[in-house]
């Protein structure tokens, strides 16, 4: 039901398709109208951030963004203090280093884990296989806040709270179920004859994993790692239960929250934290757009 | 499916170097675990460096909670990365190596527990066990003794008011973007550039729920009647001789306004999906519906959607399981203080604020109530897909 399914690419848009649908011009400009306004009724709001977080802060309350572009060349209206304000005076420069520290091994950990998990679910007979993979599949939506309670006491008694290890862990657990399904699903089509001739040569399972397994599943492991990646790196919950709003060790969505509650009218600050949150996604999401939309596909279970 | 290993075949004879390196590697690992858990790990190993390279000057200033604190923090975070990616690879190398060497018949037996294990350990640990463990405390008071109080308090006002309004985010946030994703898929579908225009609609998938609402609050940000409006929703709307109105915290038109910033997102979501099913059904099949005197519209409704109905499903399934644990819109804009509680919002209210783990148990209890139907289905269909 809530598998995913195969989907033929999105590029696949072939020529015979638009020219089935294709009207004479003015037929079709009510058509292409409202595609544009769509598309720009999309994109105002988070233009509206932009333009106010490089918006000198006394003019962002006077005026609307939009009067601010109409002085494009003013020199008064634009300043990039916001930023540095915001960077370093609250704080925004450590989550930034935090949220690198907390997501990348939260995205490396749990598909090595998965990998290894998915090859031996699929291509390694042992006792229980049907049973602890059904298991797997079971625990594809339950739901997190499930072991917020349970974990957060855990982790008071074994001095986790709070601690980069600890997230790593919450994180890699959480994303343990969606990872392996997924790349089970992969790794359970490759070509059966590969790991015949494998065996047959005398490599061991686990070399056969290094040099067969993993090269043949990096589309697999990029779309899971792209999903997980981004998950992790917008994530407030997890952070705010297992991090807490520390300064030390906060990340980004939990800086940007408490920027929020403290200065709730500071939309110089706002807009920029809000803004420098969202770089680094945008950035994966602009150089693996591909790959971005093969993840968002796969991810479509959880 | 497994390929059946010759039983009690040779050694492979993986070097014994690659061993003894790995378990090098993973003792330092485990140092590296020790700094990390260290509230000051960051400066005390910098300290630490300092005092070896004579500047006890520094040292002392770091461990005072001076000094060079960014250089600090920038060496927890290579230790971090070193320890986080490098220690999960050197723990499966070192643990099938050494597996390796042991007698071939007990090796075959426990090389496939080596690769299932830490997922294994980490799934009991983080999900069964404490699944488990919140069913059982909802009905747990403070003390710990058997109650049915958490359960029966969900029957009273405020939390109605909050079931009420998880029941309409499920409806209307899901409804909206699966709605809306459908509507953009397939006027896209139509359009040459098609690819480009997709941009503008799932880029928001990329931003974080928290970000979204900081855009979104600021379209929504409200001045008193005598001063300019710079909030984008306020300024069109005043320009029309209306009274501004604070969208996004004036109960009850709050609820449509969070809800928007969940659809904003989601509709990406749903529109690549969609896009994508469309794309499957073929040309031929839509030329022969033409052929039979269908129009546009007839096309959509009666050919194309019921086509796609797997996908509407799955995109439906998962925008309702995502809507249904909504918490970061809800929080952040107001924690739930103006009649838009949530359950998620409210088990963390009630688990930071009140210290109400019981009560936070049978909230959470909810959600999993919630979504139990999903995971028969899943199984049921995992069970039909593969007979393993």
């Amino acid at each position: 039901m809530a598998t995913p399914q195969a989907v033929p690419p999105i590029a696949a848009a072939s020529k015979g398709r638009s020219r089935f649908w294709r009207a004479p011009l003015l037929e079709s400009l009510p058509l292409r109208l409202s595609v544009l306004v769509i598309c720009l009724l999309w994109t105002l709001p988070t233009a509206g951030l932009l333009v106010s977080s490089v918006r000198n802060p006394q003019l962002i309350t006077q005026t609307g963004w939009w009067v601010g572009l109409l002085h494009l060349f003013d020199k008064d209206q634009w300043t990039l203090h916001n930023y540095e304000q915001v960077l370093a005076a609250n704080g925004m420069g450590n989550a930034f280093l935090n949220s690198l520290i907390v997501t990348i091994p939260s995205t490396v950990i749990p598909i090595t884990i998965a990998a290894f998990a998915a090859y031996a679910f699929a291509w390694i007979p042992f006792r229980g296989r049907g049973i602890l993979f059904t298991l797997v599949v079971a625990l594809l939506v339950v739901p997190l806040q499930m072991a917020l309670i349970p974990i957060l006491k855990i982790y008071s008694g074994a001095s986790l709270y709070g601690t980069f290890v600890g997230i790593w862990l919450a994180h890699t657990a959480f994303g343990l179920p969606l990872a392996i399904f997924l790349l089970y699903n992969f790794i359970s089509q490759l070509p059966r004859d590969l790991f015949e001739s494998a065996s047959i040569d005398g490599a061991s399972p686990f070399q056969t994993f290094i040099r067969i397994v993993l090269p043949l599943s990096i589309p697999a492991l990029g779309a899971f790692a792209i999903f997980q990646f981004l998950w992790v790196w917008n994530d407030l919950l997890v952070a705010l239960v297992f991090l807490g709003p520390g300064t030390d060790v906060r990340v980004m969505p939990t800086a940007l929250f408490n920027l929020l509650g403290a200065y709730g009218g500071a939309w110089h600050l706002l807009t920029a934290g809000a803004f420098l949150t969202m770089i680094v996604p945008l950035g994966v999401f602009l150089a693996l757009q591909r790959a971005f939309v093969r993840g968002i596909l796969a991810g479509s279970v959880k | 499916m497994a390929v059946k290993r010759a039983e009690g075949s040779g050694s492979y004879g993986t070097s014994p170097y690659v061993l003894v390196l790995s378990l090098i590697g993973l003792i330092i690992a485990g140092f590296g675990v020790k700094v990390l858990i260290d509230p000051h790990g960051g400066e005390n190993v910098l300290a630490s460096i300092y005092d070896l390279l004579g500047n006890s000057a520094g040292a002392g200033l770091l461990r005072n909670g001076g000094g060079d604190q960014f250089l600090a923090k920038l060496l927890l975070g290579a230790i971090a990365l070193l320890v986080g990616v490098g220690g999960i690879w050197l723990l499966f190398t070192t643990a099938s190596t050494l597996v390796e060497r042991l007698p071939p018949k007990m090796r075959d037996r426990i090389l496939p527990w080596v690769f299932i294990a830490p997922a294994l350990i980490l799934l009991s640990v983080y999900l069964v066990y404490p699944a488990v463990t919140t069913v059982i405390g909802s009905f747990h008071d403070k003390k710990g003794a058997f109650t049915l109080d958490n359960w029966a308090s969900l029957a009273t006002g405020p939390f109605l008011e909050i079931l009420r309004n998880n029941v309409i985010w499920l409806v209307v946030a899901t409804a909206g973007s699966v709605g809306l994703g459908l509507l953009v898929a397939a006027l896209f579908d139509r359009i040459k550039r098609e690819a480009l225009a997709k941009v503008f609609i799932f880029t928001p998938l990329a931003i974080s729920l928290v970000g979204a609402t900081v855009i979104w609050k600021f379209v929504y940000a409200w001045q008193p009647p005598s001063q300019p409006q710079f909030g984008l929703l306020n300024a069109i709307w005043t320009s029309f001789g209306n009274t501004p109105i604070a969208w996004a915290t004036t109960f009850p038109i709050n609820l449509p306004a969070e809800m928007l910033i969940m659809i904003w997102l989601q509709t990406g979501f749903a529109m690549v999906v969609l896009s994508a099913a469309i794309k499957g059904v073929s040309v031929e099949v839509l030329e022969a519906a033409r052929l039979d005197g269908a129009n546009d519209r007839q096309i959509f409704f009666k050919v194309i959607i019921p086509l796609i109905r797997g996908s509407i499903i799955t995109v439906t399934t998962t925008i309702a399981i995502t809507t249904l644990k909504i918490f970061d819109i809800v929080m952040s804009i107001s924690g739930g203080h103006n009649h838009d509680d949530v359950v998620a919002v409210r088990m963390f209210t009630e688990m930071f604020q009140f210290f109400n783990d019981g009560r936070a148990a049978a909230l959470a209890t909810v959600l999993f109530i919630a979504v139990l139907p999903v995971m028969i289905l899943n199984l049921r269909s995992f069970r039909r897909q593969a007979a393993m």
